[in-house]
């Protein structure tokens, strides 16, 4: 789950065409990102991930206020009703609807994935920019330190966090962002070392502006492609992660529920037949998780300007 | 041998952030002092940090893992029944992963953008997105409930009977499925593109000058130069293999290093959790350093360089 790490040289992508756009300061209406963006509608597959995910986000976040369920009581006269009119995905062990269920699940598990994501993404970007902008001796310490915590597998460091931390909703996605920051840490560090010699970057500091103002405004906004790539990708693992955590028996603790305690309850009962406590909440996490990375793929196509026909 | 000792420290400072610190994850929540105090003396607890920390080290190095109070075993007893379990499980997956994925990459890489390429992109986009959990149980509703073929369980017992016993064998098959087919799907990929990446080379056109026919380019020349970063990829996916090891493990009940951690993490047994944790992180990184010596035996333009 965690081989995305390309190697650093190949994922210079917008640095080379942002950086030629202006002094080194990305403007978001800049031709690169026309140019990124050109490429990314240009991919079919892409803009039908996208359009899913705003699906599923509506679904999950707008549906409740449409199609209305009680998800706090249990109703012990339906329990595990099949599909019908009444519950169109039917109910499960409680006698709760399971569509319904599915549109609160996708919200846990959606505000997980992109907040860990963001998280990971966040520090580790940091991270890596520090790393590599300040070179020497704190660069090898930085590094090292993630070196070592990429070399223990991710589910077992997951697990162990888990086991010794008690999951709740904040804490799973502190878990979950403590094992994801390090790819990102990785890929920046990398780029990073080729950007801080650009010219603009001497530039800053003749016209007197500090380290800080070179890593914030300069650098780090000129990896934003390997940043977007990378967040994105992020965000499928995470679900997944959620996912087989709940599975494990260590995920979010209940009365709050997700797609991955839905699926793992559902399993339980796989001897009974009854279908729709499984297949809803599968098929969301597969198509949700297909749906961001089809949309990280295309837009690493469209960051890497290396690949594209010209 | 610096990532190993990251890794130490980072299990060492594992091991001292517990809740309530080891005693009392050891002894229980209702220790009393006294013996919290007795307990830390015993263990070197009492220690400065650092002299804790060479403490361990020693341990390690002489392979003291810990002491699983709750199984009152020694880790490395405990580990060293199940390693060769998963050992097999790993190795016969990954090994059928690349018989598989290989031939596929191939087919994709010449049909490119054909129905093939299509169909296994989509299978293998499923199969990479697919919770591992879900995959290992769906081959049970159909291999073991529905189709009533094969054991729901993996093999119980001895290793040295898994593969001279039939039930045994048959009992195998499952796990290393859903193991495989996850990384079927990662290895096709960048077979894939590491073909295409290859095709388009200079020494492609320059074999097709000379004459060399599609299907000699393709083997003689693409596949060999393609096969190079698989082997770089095999040392990068084994914390994922790994990882999905221990899923399996858990859905088959197959009793490995995965299960025995999954039962740690369940029960709160610390000195196993953290014990395995230890050894799966150094095999990584043998693992990381096999790659990279096998990457430099295959291809003589990193032996330059080194």
């Amino acid at each position: 789950m965690s081989v995305r790490a390309t190697a650093p040289g190949e994922l210079t992508p917008a640095s080379s065409a942002l950086a030629a756009v202006e002094g080194g300061e990305v403007q978001i209406a800049g031709s690169a990102w026309r140019q990124a963006s050109y490429v990314f509608l240009e991919n079919r597959l892409a803009v039908a991930g996208l359009a899913y995910v705003v699906l599923m986000v509506l679904f999950c976040f707008v549906g409740p206020f449409i199609y209305r369920t009680n998800q706090i009581n249990t109703d012990i006269a339906n329990l595990t009703a099949v599909p019908s009119p009444a519950h169109l995905l039917g109910t499960d062990i409680v006698g709760k609807d399971v569509l319904g269920e599915l549109m609160v699940g996708g919200q846990t598990s959606l505000e997980i994935g992109l907040t860990a994501a963001l998280l990971a993404t966040t520090f580790g970007v940091l991270w890596g920019a520090i790393a590599g902008f300040a070179g020497g001796w704190l660069d090898q310490v930085m590094m090292r330190i993630v070196d070592s915590l990429l070399a223990i597998p991710t589910l077992f460091l997951l697990l162990v966090l888990a086991a010794m931390f008690t999951p709740s909703l904040p804490m799973l996605i502190i878990i979950v962002a403590l094992v994801a920051w390090l790819v990102p840490a990785r890929l920046i560090r990398g780029e990073t070392l080729s950007l801080r010699t650009r010219e603009y970057v001497d530039a800053v500091r003749v016209m007197g502006g500090s380290n800080v103002r070179i890593v914030l405004r300069h650098i780090i906004p000129n990896t934003i492609g390997t940043i977007m790539v990378n967040a994105t990708f992020q965000v499928a693992d995470a679900i997944l992660l959620i996912a087989t955590l709940s599975y494990l028996g260590l995920g979010v603790p209940p009365p709050s529920t997700n797609w991955g305690d839905m699926l793992s309850d559902g399993v339980s009962y796989t001897y009974a037949g009854y279908w729709w406590l499984i297949f809803p909440a599968g098929i969301a996490i597969v198509t949700t998780v297909v749906a961001f990375n089809l949309i990280g793929d295309a837009m690493r196509d469209a960051f890497e300007v290396r690949l594209q026909k010209r | 041998m610096l990532v190993v000792f990251g890794v130490t420290l980072f299990t060492f400072i594992l091991t001292r952030i517990l809740p309530g610190g080891a005693a009392r994850a050891i002894l229980g929540s209702r220790a009393s002092p006294p013996e919290i105090a007795a307990f830390n003396q015993e263990n070197g607890l009492d220690l400065s940090l650092p002299q804790q920390y060479v403490i361990y080290l020693n341990q390690l190095i002489h392979f003291n893992f810990g002491f699983s109070y709750r199984l009152n075993q020694s880790v490395i007893g405990l580990v060293h029944d199940r390693l060769p379990r998963t050992i097999l499980l790993l190795g016969i997956s990954t090994l059928l992963a690349l018989m598989v994925a290989v031939p596929i990459g191939i087919l994709q890489s010449v049909r490119r953008n054909k129905l093939e390429d299509y169909f296994f992109t989509s299978v293998s986009f499923v199969l990479y997105s697919m919770p591992p959990f879900w995959l290992g149980l769906l081959l049970i509703i159909a291999f073991a409930v529905n189709l009533n073929l094969l054991p729901p369980v993996g093999p119980q017992g001895n290793v040295d009977t898994y593969l001279s016993d039939p039930s045994q064998i048959a009992g195998l098959v499952l796990p290393v499925a859903a193991l495989a087919l996850t990384t079927i799907a990662l290895f096709s990929r960048y077979m894939r593109s590491s073909m295409l990446d290859n095709l388009v080379q200079d020494y492609v056109r320059t074999a097709r000058a000379k004459g060399v026919s599609n299907v000699g380019i393709l083997y003689r020349h693409v596949l060999r130069n393609a096969l190079i970063p698989i082997v770089t990829l095999l040392g990068l996916s084994l914390p994922g293999i790994f990882g999905g090891a221990l899923i399996t493990e858990a859905v088959f009940n197959y009793p490995g290093m995965g299960l025995l951690f999954w039962d740690g993490a369940q029960t709160r047994d610390y000195p196993v959790l953290l014990g395995v944790t230890v050894i799966v992180a150094v095999a990584t990184v043998f693992g990381n350093l096999l790659a990279d010596i096998g990457y430099a035996v295959v291809d003589p333009r990193v032996r330059i360089q080194a």
